[in-house]
């Protein structure tokens, strides 16, 4: 055995699932062991000792051990950070669900992932207390990078000449951006904007900082949220759950309808 | 011929796999309790499959307050004893069992089935929500509790429902929360304390 029975790790519960009759499994992501499942007994009695510390979205000091079925079982858990501002505000945390779904979906099983973990962390508190629409594209586009799939926004995937300042097409399932004469006819490909371009190029070069000091208005960065969630679903192959929720929480605050 | 009982007589594999299906209950277990009903007699097995057959054609969902009923509206909805000014809403059936055990409460219920989990595609429109609201707009009501889980979706439930009956203009409240009965201060997480110590109450006598 490589590996001792208990360790210990630092995690972010990204999802759970109840199991049994008290019992839940957790899928935590950890910065060392990437993401993994563990059950948590007996979480669902009011008199569990853990539950309080083993929420989604927390940030928490977990033991594990070593399960025989290849299932570990949190043996002890402290909370880090319990975000606790964000499950306050349904329009963050609905982002923040989002920001845990998609890396439940990007992550690999028990692969290293140092660096999304440290990409979620920081996503998780600027959720909390900066722009929540900023914070979210700039996580998608450093999640898309670290998971190996960086769309292309230079040059034209047809002709392969670098992009001209006018408004050119960006097509998922190709991968990123054509030029308008080879973009035209190519498959799922969209207009894009040149100021869409601009941000879309922002987000994958600039730091967080640098990004979030620009002002985008709404049309704006809606055609980018646009252009973004095509391509994640189209890279995942399937829909994000909590993209939804977030759209309609967005419907209903638009003051027409009461 | 199946996994879990290939040496078994087909009828015998078919309840067993019946068995499996259900939550909880893994090939081991659904085993035994096949070959516990085999050596049952069988009036009392026949008792049985009654009592799976009347619960499915005879039980519905109370059309005021959602929750599994054998006649409609539900004894709680009917009674003439409840406070009808004060709904409280779960998210299943089994709480209002909870809650009625307690005895603390007089009012009436409102069952949502579910909670609104985002990540698992669970939304307002898969609950009871719009009949919570037909409900509420009679006027009889003053006060809405909110007894959804104190965890995240149960959170997040009762975040959208605050949002939606803001504007209608009742007494909206939320269950409390704080250190359970039997649990040990030193293992209680923050926001749980936190809370506790938000609603603390002084000692009467």
């Amino acid at each position: 055995m490589t590996t001792p029975r208990l360790y210990k790790t630092e995690a972010i519960v990204l999802r759970q699932r109840k199991l049994g009759e008290a019992d839940r499994i957790l899928t935590l992501h950890t910065p060392a062991y990437g993401k993994l499942d563990a059950k948590a007994k007996g979480v669902r009695k009011t008199t569990s000792r853990m539950s309080g510390h083993l929420q989604p979205l927390s940030r928490c000091m977990v033991q594990l051990a070593r399960g025989r079925s290849g299932l570990d079982v949190i043996a002890g858990c402290e909370t880090l950070e319990s975000f606790q501002a964000l499950r306050e505000d349904l329009d963050r945390l609905s982002r923040a669900l989002y920001a845990a779904e998609l890396a439940d979906r990007f992550l690999a099983e028990r692969v290293e992932s140092m660096a999304t973990y440290r990409l979620l962390l920081d996503t998780l508190r600027r959720l909390q207390d900066g722009n929540a629409d900023t914070a979210l594209r700039y996580y998608e586009m450093r999640l898309l990078e670290q998971s190996g799939f960086r769309p292309e926004l230079e040059r034209c995937l047809g002709c392969e000449q670098a992009l001209q300042p006018e408004a050119n097409y960006f097509a998922p399932v190709a991968g990123g951006t054509y030029c308008p004469s080879c973009g035209a006819g190519a498959a799922g490909s969209r207009t894009l904007s040149l100021n869409a371009l601009k941000v879309l190029r922002l987000l994958q070069r600039a730091s967080y900082n640098e990004a979030g000091r620009v002002t985008v208005p709404p049309a704006l960065a809606q055609e980018v949220e646009r252009h973004l969630r095509s391509y994640i679903v189209c890279m995942l192959e399937r829909d994000v759950n909590a993209a939804a929720f977030i759209e309609r929480l967005r419907r209903e605050q638009q003051p027409l309808e009461v | 011929m199946n996994e879990h009982g290939s040496a078994a007589p087909a009828p015998v594999a078919r309840l067993i796999e019946e068995f499996h299906k259900l939550p909880g209950v893994g090939p081991k277990s659904a085993q035994r309790l096949t070959y516990y009903l085999l050596r049952m007699p069988a009036a009392e097995a026949r008792a049985l499959a009654e009592a799976i057959l009347d619960v499915k054609e005879r039980i519905t969902f109370c059309s005021v307050c959602q929750n599994v009923t054998d006649g409609n509206p539900c004894r709680i909805c009917a009674s003439d004893r409840r406070d009808r000014s004060i709904v409280c809403v779960v998210e299943e059936p089994l709480d209002i069992l909870a809650l009625e055990r307690s005895g603390s409460y007089q009012g009436l219920y409102h069952v949502l089935h579910g909670a609104i989990s985002p990540m698992d595609g669970i939304g307002p429109e898969d609950l009871k929500i719009q009949e919570l609201l037909a409900r509420l707009r009679s006027g009889e009501v003053a006060e809405v509790i909110l007894a959804t889980n104190p965890n995240l979706e149960g959170e997040a439930t009762a975040m959208y429902l605050t949002r939606l009956l803001r504007p209608l203009g009742l007494k909206v409240t939320r269950l409390a929360r704080g250190l359970p009965v039997g649990g040990d201060l030193e293992y209680a997480d923050d926001v749980t304390l936190t809370r506790a110590m938000e609603g603390r109450q002084e000692v009467q006598g």
